[in-house]
């Protein structure tokens, strides 16, 4: 379990980036709060430096686009997702269970 | 439509094959391409590639599900010859023709070369996976590099050079690199990096020959005199679009392939993506036109007329000696740069470009999220500015 930040440093449509073996990036999005691999599949760039509309992060790089809720790609140039980890909230801050890697597809 | 023949098989043209099928286009579909590899990403070949960090086959732009997705029939390794709109015919090398009522034009261009250089051994310029090659092979530790040009392709080269151990110096023409494109101030800004990480610029600075020893280079002789010993030398002063195979097509050919704003030529059956792709006055070399213009052009080409335009303002990125520098917009006509965020100085920053008190360009060094924002911005204005 890896603490993030307490959620009075993360506001709505804000990302962080978490170091951890894999960086993290964790998404306060309006409908709450997801973490996925903070390196775009497509190429070196960090996602929680990307542009973020509603559940969707664009790469800040060559505009591949994921959905933070389950690390599908939504366009090119990525085809692969990233993945996703739980999001945990207790007592004001927030933690990434960085040992459940869930891989999608 | 029946037939769509799309000459070049670089990221333009598989994407305008993506696009055609995405759109519903059931036909035929040839890809002519003149290398013989399929298509591959360029831009980490001065990079992560000439560093040996990443592989021709992690290079490929499409995986074999998604090339089979595009259920076209491949022409690689053959040379468009010529383009005959009346008899909708396009030649090949080998002398056969590949009957086509649609035409999409992503041939890209070619490295300029100095004049009578070709042939010497250690001289390179890098646009393919085969320049790459034999580029890597030769930029061994404690080589002596002479890059000739500051753009982005050299300052890359001149980066992966000096991370890979060769003593690295990079002339260049003009007083100020990059200035064309960033005008002079934020020229000399990334022209500085060159000299944070031990490389040596020579700027204002022309090259009257290279020297050599048998077929072998060996060093650069300045406009003003000087020799300056070369094992490797690299040429990156700009590319030329490759449109010589449209001579006689009847297609209007000035810089490129002159387009309207949808990318599409003289002969709505006939439209051109990429660097080779002259639209508004102005080819986009850039990745990000490479792999956005073909949507629109497309669907022109499907709908026979141009009924979509081609509105996001140009962008491109640059890695070099670590720092990412991203470019949006136009410095074109600029009559002020504003610091927006970070310092120069700290080689971390985002500066505006305005003309007029309108922002027309955005640059960013190693700052892509505040960088973003405001390219957002600018995208959004350009929507605007199309929609009135």
């Amino acid at each position: 379990m890896i603490r993030v930040c307490a959620t009075a440093d993360l506001p709505e449509g804000e990302a962080i980036r978490v170091l951890a073996p894999h960086p993290i990036a964790v998404f306060h999005t309006e409908d709450g709060y997801y973490a996925i691999d903070d390196t775009c599949t497509h190429q070196d760039a960090s996602l929680a430096d990307g542009w973020l509309e509603g559940c969707f992060v664009e790469c800040p790089l060559h505009a591949a686009a994921f959905d933070v809720r389950t690390g599908q790609p939504t366009c090119l140039p990525a085809k692969r997702p990233v993945a996703t980890y739980p999001v945990l909230l207790s007592d004001g801050v927030l933690y990434v269970d960085s040992g459940i890697r869930e891989d999608v597809a | 439509m029946r037939t769509v023949a799309i000459v070049g098989t670089s990221l333009a043209g598989l994407r305008a094959a993506q696009q055609l099928r995405a759109k519903g286009y059931s036909g035929r579909l040839v890809m002519i391409g003149e290398e013989i590899h399929r298509p591959y990403d360029r831009p980490p070949l001065s990079k992560d590639f000439l560093l040996g960090k990443t592989s021709a086959a992690e290079l490929a732009l499409g995986d074999a599900d998604d090339l089979l997705a595009i259920a076209a029939r491949w022409r690689l390794g053959t040379r468009a010859e010529r383009l005959d709109p009346a008899a909708g015919e396009v030649v090949l090398g080998d002398g056969s023709r590949v009957a086509a009522d649609g035409v999409v034009i992503a041939t890209g261009a070619t490295p300029r070369a100095l004049p009578g250089t070709r042939r010497l051994r250690g001289v390179h310029t890098l646009r393919s996976l085969g320049d790459a090659v034999a580029l890597r092979d030769e930029l061994r530790c404690g080589a002596e590099v002479v890059v000739v040009g500051a753009g982005f392709i050299g300052a890359e080269v001149a980066s992966t050079a000096k991370a890979l151990g060769c003593s690295v110096t990079v002339v260049e023409a003009a007083p100020v690199p990059l200035a064309t494109t960033l005008g002079t101030r934020m020229g000399a800004v990334c022209a500085r990096l060159h000299a944070d990480n031990g490389v040596r610029l020579l700027a204002g600075t022309g090259v009257a020959s290279l020297e050599s020893a048998g077929d072998q280079v060996t060093g650069v002789r300045l406009a003003e005199g000087g020799l300056l010993r070369a094992d490797v030398v690299v040429v990156g002063i700009g590319a030329v679009p490759v449109t010589g195979w449209l001579a006689g097509s009847g297609i209007a050919v000035s810089d490129g392939v002159t387009c309207d704003t949808g990318g599409v030529t003289g002969i709505p059956a006939v439209v051109a993506v990429g660097d080779v792709a002259n639209i508004s006055s102005t080819r986009s070399e850039h990745w990000s036109a490479a792999s956005e213009q073909p949507a629109v052009a497309v669907s022109n080409l499907l709908a026979g007329t141009t009924v979509e335009h081609h509105r996001k303002p140009p962008y491109f990125w640059s890695d070099q000696y670590e720092k990412r520098i991203q470019f949006a917009g136009t410095a074109r006509g600029h009559d002020e740069v504003r610091i927006v965020e970070g310092d120069p100085e700290q080689r971390r920053f985002v500066a505006s470009f305005h003309k007029e008190g309108t922002m027309i360009g955005v640059l960013g060094m190693s700052s892509p999220k505040p960088f973003t924002a405001l390219r957002k911005r600018l995208d959004r204005a350009a929507a605007i500015v199309q929609l009135g």
